[in-house]
């Protein structure tokens, strides 16, 4: 119980912030937190919030696992890689070999959503490949 | 033969008040029982037929409510219509392979974060930078981890 007191402002929040399929349960000394966000915004929002209650992320007591929702209607998405081009690879990994590169800022049109991490992509050249989700913005 | 008959019919009143007057009515039995019953439950009394309704926490605090109902004064019967709350599904957790590979993935980009997987904990050592932190826990987080032990220093 003393998990959720602590991130109650958390859990607050993401209350607040309408966040579908919310659960927050505590094993084992970690208390774990999911549900998806409307958008990108919301879920920065409480990881902000995650931030002022334990600077750093130091503490290890809590999973924060709030993901974007996308409409399965969603064709494209825009890389948000930091500044550098986004690698596109012969499968979903790391391992894998680059294909391609997508241009931070581009928008690439989204072929297959089945893995979460990685997310089977076409570029406008038609280089077709896999990129890391995270990196990848649905368009509305 | 008059006799008998009066006093048959005193024996009969006398019998029904005294009954009547030392077993509980309907309504008392309800209040009794219900103050003695744990939030959630709902009492019903019906000629000393106690109804339970409502929701437990568990099928133990079902039969505590049963148990409750059964010892009060003039409860003939229980029903017991409580309902389990359906337990929360344990937090599920990657198993170390995947969890080993999607790990690799997501510090790729911050080479200098190194990053140990073990019994579904990740632990995290080496630097970052601040702007960093977030994106990189983000994307740790989204891998159902037990535990990201993060002994980063953050620059």
């Amino acid at each position: 119980m003393a998990l959720q007191d602590k991130y109650k402002a958390l859990t607050d929040a993401a209350t607040a912030a309408g966040i579908s399929d919310l659960a927050v349960r505590e094993q084992d000394g970690v208390l774990y937190v999911d549900g998806t966000a409307a958008d990108g915004a919301t879920k920065d929002h409480l990881w902000e919030v995650y931030n002022q209650i334990d600077p750093n992320f130091a503490s290890g007591d809590l999973v924060l696992n709030v993901n974007v929702s996308v409409d399965a209607a969603v064709t494209h998405a825009k890389v948000i890689t930091q500044s550098s081009n986004l690698n596109i690879r012969k499968g979903p990994g790391t391992d894998q070999p680059i294909v391609g590169k997508a241009a931070h800022g581009e928008i690439i049109t989204l072929v297959n959503r089945s893995n979460d991490q990685w997310w089977l992509v076409r570029t406008n050249d038609g280089e077709e490949g896999y990129c890391y989700a995270q990196y990848l913005e649905p368009q509305a | 033969m008059m006799k008998t008959t009066k006093f048959l019919m005193s024996a009969v009143i006398a019998a029904t008040l005294f009954f009547g007057g030392c077993k509980p009515k309907d309504a008392d039995i309800q209040t009794a029982v219900q103050a003695k019953e744990a939030a959630g439950i709902t009492v019903s009394v019906t000629e000393g037929v106690v109804t339970l309704s409502g929701e437990a926490a568990d099928e133990t605090a079902k039969a505590e409510a049963e148990k409750i109902a059964k010892e009060a004064k003039g409860v003939k019967s229980v029903v017991n219509n409580v309902t389990v709350a359906a337990a929360a599904e344990p937090v599920t957790i990657s198993d170390d392979a995947p969890l080993q590979k999607g790990v690799t993935d997501a510090i790729k980009d911050f080479p200098t974060v190194k990053a140990e997987v073990k019994d579904g904990t990740v632990t995290l050592t080496g630097e970052i930078k601040k702007a960093s932190l977030i994106t990189l826990m983000q994307h740790l987080n989204a891998l159902k981890p037990k535990k990201i032990d993060n002994k980063l220093t953050v620059k």
